[in-house]
């Protein structure tokens, strides 16, 4: 009996360590959202997001964009971007047509793949753009979606 | 409070992949309602997963990301039974923490 309330004692002691990690965490998230890269997220047109995400990226085979050839529905079309490139540091999906480009961005640290999926609005068919860094510089590789129905009416 | 995440990690060897399901309306600030006023945004702006106090993905959003918004992922150096903390902060201040184990 004493022997298992020791292993209680133990398993809330670990409870607490997370709870306390849990709560790093938050405050850690927080002071990312001030990193949030609002000029980026404003941009326009391909250009300017080009050159507030540092540079203009090159061409490349090495990266592999997965989405439908036609979105039946525009607001809520798949995308997986996965690169090749070797130190890939951040991964960036981008729709030509939608007001704002940057659709999202992913940091990729040490240790993950530089392969993510999410789901993004398209208001019209356009190109989608994954823009990739590495080794601080930049690459992109363009795919077509075609949309017949728009998701900018939510 | 806004409802709680899905999360499903599996680990292969230690390959984890990584699926998150969050529950966010991503409101785009384009929108009108019906009295013809501009629904005004509000979307998740940053995502952060950790593993073992170690930041294992960090996402920035803009409003293209769809409504109840979908993340995959994979890295590598977790076990089964490892903690997983998801949090994502939004653009009013709001922000919702999650935990799975890796299965």
């Amino acid at each position: 009996m004493s022997e298992n309330r020791r292993d209680f004692m133990k398993l809330t002691g670990v409870f607490g360590l997370l709870a306390a990690a849990g709560l790093l965490t938050t405050r850690e998230a927080l002071a990312q959202q001030q990193a949030w890269n609002k000029a980026a997220f404003e941009t326009k047109s391909l250009a300017d997001t080009y050159k507030v995400l540092g540079g203009t990226p090159a061409e490349s085979a090495d990266i592999a964009i997965t989405a439908p050839d036609i979105a039946e529905n525009g607001a809520v079309v798949p995308v997986a971007v996965a690169s090749k490139i070797p130190n890939t540091q951040a991964v960036y999906i981008l729709v030509e047509k939608n007001p704002n480009m940057l659709a999202a961005g992913f940091n990729i640290p040490q240790g993950t793949s530089a392969d993510v999926a999410t789901r993004i609005k398209m208001g019209q068919t356009s190109n989608v753009y994954a823009v990739v860094k590495a080794d601080n510089k930049y690459y992109v590789a363009s795919k077509e979606v075609k949309v017949t129905l728009g998701g900018c009416g939510g | 409070m806004p409802d709680p995440m899905r999360i499903r990690a599996t680990a292969q060897g230690d390959v984890v992949d990584v699926r998150v399901l969050m529950s966010h309306e991503m409101e785009g600030g384009q929108r009108r309602d019906s009295a013809g006023n501009l629904v005004p945004a509000h979307f998740i702006q940053t995502v952060t997963v950790t593993h073992a106090g170690k930041t294992v993905l960090s996402a920035e959003w803009g409003t293209a990301v769809s409504k109840n918004p979908y993340l995959q992922f994979k890295f590598t150096g977790g076990k089964k039974g490892d903690e997983l903390v998801v949090t994502w902060v939004d653009n009013k201040g709001e922000t919702r923490t999650d935990k799975a184990l890796i299965n």
